[in-house]
């Protein structure tokens, strides 16, 4: 892309130190009613001019605190800085009046942040909202601000920019508006941006566009920048230098390739090999860290992490071990990092040494449990001024799922998966077609025949959070379906039936009094997971049950679903919008673009060789977690977006942004047809 | 594969005994409470407490000042305005709570029904709703009044009561029906749904238990609008009558000729009303807080 050159800002007095920002011994507090809680402990990392610096961590490991600190934006007054300094330019960023932060802050350091649905104002124009800076920091005239936002949304690659200014946020799809953010953080030509998890509510295709924007503005016009989050593979693509976090301190430092390539410190280990790879074969088991980072208001005495480190000795429970220089530009906080470093994370027991092929499995192909024909639901959303509109969510669908089979559904937001999970467990009603579950049709039944069916088929849900009813203890929570349906005599049966249940997905007994707040993310998704086992299911829809979770915590919770899933002979029906993440779990896959399917195959045919051109695209988005792979990868970034489902484009509905795409496409819908044995899909160019 | 044996411990939390965790966490509420045990009791046993009959006329002591022998001082009939005060109560809490404890609990449920049920059911719900709210409250209660007459049943009249919390139905119901929209949408209100429970179980299960925090606030908050409801009907002759003795009517009657000579009149039933709202209040959002899990230890 043919850049704009950037306006020029007055340039700041020249500092000796070749560090653009400097975070020295930063402690955090928050004071709650029930103790302080340590958020940040002590962590010290610096940042060049034009570099990219990731800080990577799981949530509540302090690294979005570390840097609301460095704006000083904590929520007061519960937050505070209770030490260390943070020297931006030299100056401490901690001691500055608030007169001159505020000067600071959207002119030398600007902010991005997750989720760009709610952090621009629907009731302002965009225009209003980039000038808005330029007005206040730079006392521009209006005329110029202007100009200079439409100079800055040509630059991250918005359309029409002119006419954009005067419109309001409801009108830009979620890409777009991240876009938008990154123009306002780089309206003032600031030096240092910081992203605190930019592309994490975006889908992988935009994701991709999103992350190469940012890499190019950063290096054409020099910004530093941090980026803040837990993906792995988007560090890797991105990153020069890489700070992992864990509870609250920083476990290792290094250039990203170095600590790929080598980590120093188990956590780094752990968090490297507990995410599933499309770049390398598929083990067994996902590899795991057991158990779950400390609570900071009463952390343990030693090494944070040493309750989970497989590697851990006695020293490491009682000595805090400090960030120490182990290797040329490496840092760790694990007095066994230079064994680490010598012997590999095979030696000491980090990673197993034996590679372990998945096991077939022995499925029979004959009568199907379910059976999916030409399924459609739409929505009317007609309003008093739209006269008949309707959203097609799921647009003909066929599909069929073995016994014990695992199907993924992968597609990216808007396409329809979540629909179609929701119209098997009926909670949608079907618009077209037939669904066949066990051989009898169950699209339109109704009373005592839809309650038996229901018995039968179960669902799990993204959001551990508001999955569970907050007013209920867990105990309840279990129990009720089977009191509802007396599956057990009584409410001491169901309560001994309900510990049982929490014992099989890998929670404790006396968990039954508690509440659902008072447990975590992974442990609120394990009783989902025994709810929906307590109706004695023999299916499981799947909706997204990992994507809300730390990487640690989600192979914990993969691979419980393909215990549960041996042992009970459950189906499952796996709703994910993670392709590794599919690729591990899945027997084989189904991927959806705008309500329609795209390709259907087995899993290693369809990871192996993709057919259709979304699918490739889709697997090309994705980032890799090594540095070393992704600078040689070439891949291609899908551009524009999900068209709207409410006026899907004619013909092929991928044709807006298929590279193969050519007039045949906009006229014709292409069938799903087996293009080779057992693989399918829809696309006239095959 | 990775064998290493990770032991991780847990605190089990030691549940204590629910009223006392309430006085403990929750002072100001446990104060507010014992506002209206205290009220209650008195009211209760108002012919032991009283040092007058509330009824007794005594000419010879007009207007009397607040003394010795009338704490509280005396009306335009030579009354003692603390024994009065105290006989209100009865009136003023049985009808006060009574009213906004139906009108908010139907209110409640008819809100949680309409936004469960949705479509056509919700349309017709929020229409009458409308028409009700359409009415100012006091042409409304005097309607009710006027239609179904007295009915007493334990000294209340319980028309009374219907006449006042009818109009607060469609208030709470407008609250409660914005909360249970967006619970309606949660997973576990699917969850519930796809376990095929039935839809009672789910309302008074899943869906109401989670919209208690605007419930009780609207809840207390309309004591107050109750007591003060009650005064103005009594003042049209619709609710309690004279010689009665009602906080609204004491304060509506006669106290605002003389609020110049005798200001003990108007003063001290105000101010009982106002203790009886603040304690509700307290009352009211401390329950809040205590009911819900997330708050509690």
């Amino acid at each position: 892309m043919d850049l704009p050159v950037a306006t020029p800002v007055a340039p700041s007095l020249a500092t000796s130190s070749p560090w653009l920002l400097e975070v020295e011994d930063l402690h955090v507090h928050f004071v709650t009613s029930s103790g302080v809680v340590r958020a940040v402990e002590g962590i010290s990392y610096k940042v060049k001019a034009g570099e990219v610096v990731a800080l990577v961590g799981e949530s509540g490991c302090g690294k979005s605190v570390s840097s609301l600190a460095i704006m000083r934006l904590l929520a007061k007054p519960a937050g505070r800085v209770v030490g260390g300094r943070i020297l931006f330019e030299g100056r401490n960023l901690l001691e500055l009046p608030d007169e001159q932060m505020r000067e600071i802050r959207g002119r030398d350091i600007s902010m991005i942040f997750q989720e760009p649905m709610t952090s621009l104002n629907p009731v302002l124009t965009i225009g209003f909202q980039i000038t808005e800076p330029l007005l206040i920091h730079l006392g521009m005239t209006m005329e110029a601000a202007r100009r200079r936002a439409v100079e800055l949304l040509k630059m991250v690659g918005l359309p029409d920019p002119a006419r954009r200014l005067d419109q309001y946020t409801p009108q830009f799809s979620g890409g777009m508006r991240q876009r938008v953010m990154i123009a306002i953080g780089l309206a003032c030509n600031p030096k240092l941006i910081i992203a605190d998890e930019p592309t994490t509510a975006l889908d992988v295709t935009i994701q991709a566009q999103i992350l190469k924007l940012m890499k190019d503005l950063s290096r054409d016009l020099n910004i530093a920048l941090v980026v803040i989050t837990h993906n792995l593979g988007v560090v890797a693509r991105y990153a020069d230098r890489v700070n992992v976090m864990y509870a609250a301190r920083m476990a290792e430092q290094g250039s990203a390739t170095d600590v790929f390539a080598s980590p120093m410190h188990p956590y780094t280990t752990g968090l490297l090999r507990s995410v599933p790879r499309l770049d390398q074969p598929r083990g067994r088991r996902l590899e795991t860290i057991e158990g779950l980072p400390p609570n900071l208001l009463e952390a343990p005495p030693g090494c944070r992490f040493a309750p989970r480190c497989p590697a851990r000795q006695d020293a490491c429970i009682r000595v805090l071990p400090e960030l120490e220089l182990v290797a040329p530009h490496r840092y760790s906080a694990c007095i066994r990092a230079r064994e680490l470093a010598r012997v590999g994370p095979t030696g000491l027991g980090l990673q197993s040494a034996t590679f372990e092929r998945p096991q077939p499995k022995a499925l029979t192909r004959g009568e199907p449990l379910l059976d999916v024909q030409g399924l459609k639901t739409y929505f009317d959303v007609s309003s008093g001024l739209k006269r008949h509109a309707v959203v097609r969510a799921v647009d003909g669908l066929s599909f069929d799922i073995q016994r014990g089979e695992t199907v993924g559904l992968v597609g990216e937001s808007g396409c329809g998966k979540t629909t179609v999970g929701r119209t098997l467990l009926r909670l949608e009603n079907a618009t077209a077609g037939k669904i066949m579950f066990d051989g009898k049709d169950v699209t339109a039944i109704s009373g005592d025949t839809l309650k038996s069916y229901r018995r039968q088929i179960q669902v799990i849900f993204q959001d551990p959070y508001s999955s569970l009813n907050p007013r209920m203890t867990i105990g309840q929570i279990i129990a009720e379906p089977m009191l509802v349906y007396k599956l057990q005599p009584n409410r001491a049966a169901a309560k001994a039936k309900a510990a049982e249940l929490l014992t099989q997905v890998g929670l404790f007994e006396y968990m039954i009094e508690r509440y659902p707040h008072e447990l975590s993310g992974g442990q609120r998704q394990r009783v989902g997971i025994a709810r929906a086992l307590a109706m004695k299911p023999s299916f499981i829809v799947c909706d997204e049950p990992v994507s809300a979770l730390d990487v640690s915590i989600q192979a914990q919770i993969i691979n419980l679903l393909e215990d549960l899933q041996q042992k009970f002979g459950l189906t499952y029906l796996f709703i994910a919008h993670d392709l590794a993440v599919v690729r591990h779990i899945s027997d084989r896959v189904v991927v959806m673009y705008l309500g329609k399917v795209m390709e259907i195959a087995d899993r290693d045919a369809l990871y192996a060789d993709p057919l259709h051109p979304y699918t490739q695209a889709l697997l090309d988005a994705v980032p890799v977690p090594d540095p070393a792979l992704e600078v040689s990868r070439r891949y291609k970034v899908l551009s524009g977006e999900v068209p709207s489902p409410l006026n899907p484009p004619r013909g092929c509905v991928f044709h807006t942004r298929c590279p193969l795409a050519d007039d045949e496409c906009k006229m014709n819908i292409p069938e799903l047809r087996e293009v080779r044995p057992r693989h399918y899909a829809a696309c006239i160019k095959l | 594969m990775n064998t290493a044996a990770v032991t991780i411990t847990y605190k089990v939390p030691v549940r204590r005994h629910p009223v006392r965790l309430f006085i403990t966490q929750q002072p100001l509420g446990a104060a507010g409470l014992i506002i209206i045990v205290l009220m209650a009791i008195a009211a209760m046993f108002a012919p032991w407490v009283a040092p007058y009959d509330p009824l007794a006329i005594n000419y010879n002591a007009m207007l009397a000042r607040p003394s010795a022998e009338h704490w509280l001082g005396t009306d335009s009939f030579g009354r003692d305005v603390l024994s009065r005060i105290i006989y209100g109560a009865r009136t003023a809490l049985a009808v006060g709570f009574l009213a906004s404890f139906i009108g908010s609990t139907i209110g409640a449920i008819v809100g949680v029904v309409s936004a469960y049920f949705g479509g056509k059911t919700d349309m017709v719900i929020q229409r009458i709703m409308d028409v009700i709210l359409s009415f100012p409250i006091i042409v409304l209660a005097i309607t009710v009044v006027a239609v179904l007459g007295k009915n007493i049943v334990f000294g209340l009249d319980i028309n009374l009561v219907i006449a006042i919390g009818l109009p607060m139905v469609p208030k709470v119901a407008r609250v409660v029906r914005s909360s249970a929209l967006a619970i309606r949408e949660l997973p576990y209100i699917d969850a519930a749904r796809t376990a095929g429970f039935s839809h009672l179980r789910i309302i008074f299960r899943h869906i109401l238990p989670n919209v208690v925090a605007p419930y009780l606030i609207m809840l207390t908050a309309f004591v107050a609008q109750a007591i003060l409801a009650e005064a103005s009907l009594s003042f049209l002759g619709l609710g309690v009558t004279e010689p009665t003795p009602s906080w609204g009517l004491m304060l509506s009657g006669a106290a605002a000729d003389f609020y110049e000579q005798a200001p003990w009149m108007i003063v001290f039933p105000g101010l009982a009303i106002s203790l009886a709202v603040f304690a509700f209040n307290l009352f009211g959002d401390s329950l809040r807080d205590w009911l819900d899990p997330k708050i509690k230890l």
